[in-house]
């Protein structure tokens, strides 16, 4: 058999990082990792973040981000050791022979110049074609990668497309050269889930139509399980598991990878439906300033003790929903009533009381608790402010809601540096809790958090909605979430109400247009399920 | 933090303006002579008994110099106080209420600025009785639209951040916003900018005694002193040059501090994004 295109013996990578007293330590990102790669094969790489998976995915550029080194292993490409050799070597390997596609394409872009010129930059900088036949390269690489246009979308400015059309770009920038291998760090993690079975099948023909070498990174299995011939699961920088698609995806070995196939666990039966209801938001329309409708007659209700979710990608005002009904953004028809009262439009004019019921967990917890203060500071000051408690009844109660979100007693001197991000999130939902509501609007709460952490969260707001009866409105852009939590759900399209019904029946057919396509973007966690998607897709066009 | 990281020239920043600092303190302890003694001649060279000569009416220069010091210091602090304690209320409270407040403020704060600085003191202080708390207050007014630029800036930044978003959804009042919110997390860049105001605060006051509008004889003050001497000047005697010296050595103390400062808050930025 020939000699593999990239071959990772014992790579080992350290980076320098703080401790608690401020000394520098070295601490070991990579330990150990050995991965082969043929030419025109591709190679998912999986894991949380901190697993060590960008960084073994730029070792195969030989480079290391701010702080990090390259301590030991090899990186062999057809043959050679491309850590040993100098800078100007390197060079002429990167963007030539190995090309690399980031996760946020709308960064990586210049937005002073036209796209077509950026995807040729690298290719005309190594000489590898001239100026026309990179330009014609690109052009074919648009068309393949279905972007409008092919001919002529180089001419516009990164600010001109979609998210989803930008990532395309990227990628053709890294085709242009013809490399031998690309790395894609998390390619779609930023874009929607209808965007991001586009793109997805975008790169899997680009790179069957051009026989390239892919590493291909991401947190999310269903989407590498669409795209990879082999994967590699990490965990803090070792291999759990290495083997072809089929066989993590169908006979996982190791409990991590069994966790990660089968990462939703929590199922709730949907609750009967009740004709009560503890909010009511009644033909609400609203706009920033005097820009356009956000959202357009929406009208929908929670009973209590349940769970709405509100399903949408982004820019369907699903946010704007929690701004109106929190009173921070007054909406300009319609009203909120909240247990058979009806709610002042702002903020300012509702009583501390109304402002108790309602409480808001937001997506990013690191901006959502006050870096300067300590655990028991988030928690005890609602505690303090609407329930008037001091001293020791306070730090009993806070201990309490530390219990209650199954973090230590020792957790409340500690700063929110000190805390992950599962945790930070934990301590917001304490922070809601304290308040003793009777609605907690979530918005998104897990989508900046690794599977299985999100998936402890869940389980986490599921169990104490049993014990104190507390309402969700859950604001998500994951139908998985919604199939298992939502009693209700409210699936929202450019700022107004698509479908809105228990779940049971808002989740089975008939569907409009919009609901099915999201339903059918999701990714699920099987071999073959993008191409079934793309069948099935195509047949329902074919059939109008 | 530990002292070890504190790099050398932090070190010598700091010694420098203990210095200034012990010498203010300790003035009638540490001074050879009287602050209004005339003990020898006019402009007498630098001597044993006059380790740096003699000034324009045949005053010790080294103990004037340490009683300057004094008047000097705590004229700039108080007023760098004052100037903060105005800047960053007015600029929080404004970030904070956002709208017509936001801009009233701002605009008046530009308007106060427009106006330069020094001819704007000039014309204050000749007008009102020249008295210390006079010039205090004049120079911290004019100095907090500086920090009012500044502090908005910071404040606006995280007022949008879900924080405090979250505590105004809470119901929670400006002041608390203000005081427990965003204050504590602007303290670091604020605690920077106090050192580098505290140096221009002490180069201003010297301008203005330079002028005759600052502390008045027979007080000792550094910038009253490069004055006092300048006429030396002419006739080769160094005498002006050693307040002066002394004036652009404490300058250069804060700011070296000043950088070291920013340096580590820029780093503690990062911590809290990340």
């Amino acid at each position: 058999m020939a000699d593999p295109l990239l071959k990772v013996r014992d790579l080992e990578i350290g980076a320098c990082a703080c401790d608690e007293d401020g000394n520098l330590r070295e601490i070991e990102i990579v330990k150990g990792i050995s991965l082969d790669l043929e030419r025109g094969h591709v190679l998912g790489l999986i894991g949380e973040s901190g697993a060590g998976k960008s960084t073994i995915g730029l070792a195969a550029l030989a480079y290391g981000r701010g702080g990090v080194r390259i301590t030991g292993g090899q990186v062999l490409l057809d043959g050679q050791d491309i850590l040993e050799l100098g800078p100007r070597r390197i060079g002429q390997i990167r963007g030539a022979r190995v090309c690399y596609v980031a996760q946020s394409a709308a960064a990586a872009f210049n937005p002073a110049h036209r796209l077509g010129a950026q995807v040729i930059e690298g290719t005309i900088h190594h000489g590898i074609m001239s100026r026309a036949e990179a330009r014609a390269r690109a052009a074919e690489l648009f068309g393949i990668l279905g972007l409008p246009d092919p001919a002529t979308f180089g001419n516009r400015y990164p600010h001109q497309v979609s998210g989803g059309q930008l990532q395309r770009a990227m990628t053709a920038m890294a085709l242009c050269p013809r490399p031998d291998l690309i790395v894609f760090d998390e390619p779609t993690t930023a874009l929607d889930v209808t965007t991001q079975i586009d793109v997805l099948v975008a790169i899997k023909r680009a790179i069957r139509e051009s026989g390239t070498a892919a590493l291909y990174i991401s947190h999310d299995l269903a989407v590498v399980a669409q795209i990879a011939d082999d994967i590699m699961v990490l965990r803090h920088g070792e291999t759990v598991e290495y083997g072809s698609t089929r066989q993590i995806i169908e006979t996982p070995q190791k409990d991590y990878t069994r966790a990660l196939v089968n990462v939703r666990t929590v199922v709730k039966e949907p609750a009967e439906q009740q004709s009560e209801a503890i909010l009511r938001l009644k033909n609400i329309s609203a706009s920033y300033g005097t820009g356009p409708k956000v959202l357009d007659n929406v009208s929908l209700h929670v009973p209590p003790g349940q769970t709405l979710a509100v399903v949408g990608e982004s820019g369907s005002g699903k946010s704007t929903l929690a701004r109106v009904i929190t009173g921070l953004l007054p909406p300009s028809e319609g009203e909120v009533v909240f247990e058979g009262t009806l709610l002042p439009p702002r903020l300012a004019q509702r009583s501390r009381d109304q402002l108790r019921q309602i409480q808001l967990i937001y997506q990013m917890a690191d901006t959502a608790v006050n870096p300067r203060h300590t655990v028991a500071q988030i928690i005890g000051r609602p505690l303090r402010f609407y329930h008037g408690m001091h001293g020791q009844r306070r730090r009993e109660r806070v201990q309490e809601l530390l219990d209650a979100i199954e973090m230590g007693r020792g957790f409340s001197d500690r700063y929110p540096a000190e805390l992950s991000g599962g945790q930070k999130q934990r301590v917001a939902i304490a922070r809601a809790l304290a308040a003793d509501p009777k609605l907690i609007i979530c918005d998104e709460p897990t989508s900046a958090l690794d599977p299985l952490v999100a998936e402890g969260i869940l389980k986490l707001l599921m169990k104490l909605q049993r014990q104190t009866g507390v309402s969700y409105i859950f604001i998500t852009h994951d139908i998985a979430i919604v199939r298992a939590i939502a009693d209700s759900v409210a699936v929202m399209l450019n700022g107004r109400l698509q479908r809105f019904g228990p779940r049971g029946q808002a989740l089975s057919p008939p569907f409009d247009a919009y609901t099915d396509l999201l339903l059918k973007s999701v990714p699920e966690t099987k071999v073959g399920w993008l191409e079934r998607a793309l069948a099935s897709r195509r047949m329902e066009s074919g059939g109008h | 933090m530990r002292l070890r990281t504190i790099p050398p020239s932090a070190w010598i920043g700091m010694a420098g303006i203990a210095l200034a600092f012990v010498a203010a303190i300790f003035a009638p302890w540490l001074a050879p002579y009287g602050e209004r003694e005339v003990i020898g001649q006019v402009w007498e060279p630098m001597s044993r008994a006059h380790p740096l000569g003699t000034d324009n009416l045949g005053r010790d220069l080294l103990s004037r110099l340490i009683f300057g010091a004094q008047t000097t210091l705590f004229v700039a602090l108080a007023a760098s106080v004052l100037s903060f304690a105005i800047g960053i209320f007015l600029s929080f409270f404004a970030a904070v209420t956002r709208g017509l407040v936001d801009q009233g403020l701002s605009r008046l704060n530009d308007l106060m600025m427009a106006i330069p600085t020094l001819i704007f003191a000039l014309v204050v202080l000749a007008a009102l009785p020249q008295k210390l708390w006079i010039l205090i207050l004049v120079m911290a007014v004019l100095d907090s639209t500086r920090v009012f630029r500044l502090g908005r800036a910071v404040a606006m930044d995280l007022s949008v951040m879900d924080f405090v978003e979250a505590a105004r959804l809470r119901g929670e009042g400006t002041v608390w916003i203000i005081f427990r919110e965003i204050l504590p997390n602007a303290l670091s860049p604020l605690l920077a900018e106090f050192g580098l105001r505290f140096a221009f605060a002490v180069l201003f006051l010297s301008t203005l005694s330079f002028l005759g509008l600052g502390i008045q004889p027979p007080d000792a003050d550094w910038g009253g002193m490069v004055k006092d001497n300048s006429d030396g000047i002419i006739f080769g005697i160094p005498a002006a040059l050693i307040p002066g010296a002394t004036i652009a050595a404490l300058a250069i103390c804060v700011n070296i501090v000043v950088d070291w400062l920013l340096r580590r808050t820029s780093s503690l930025k990062g911590g809290r994004d990340g």
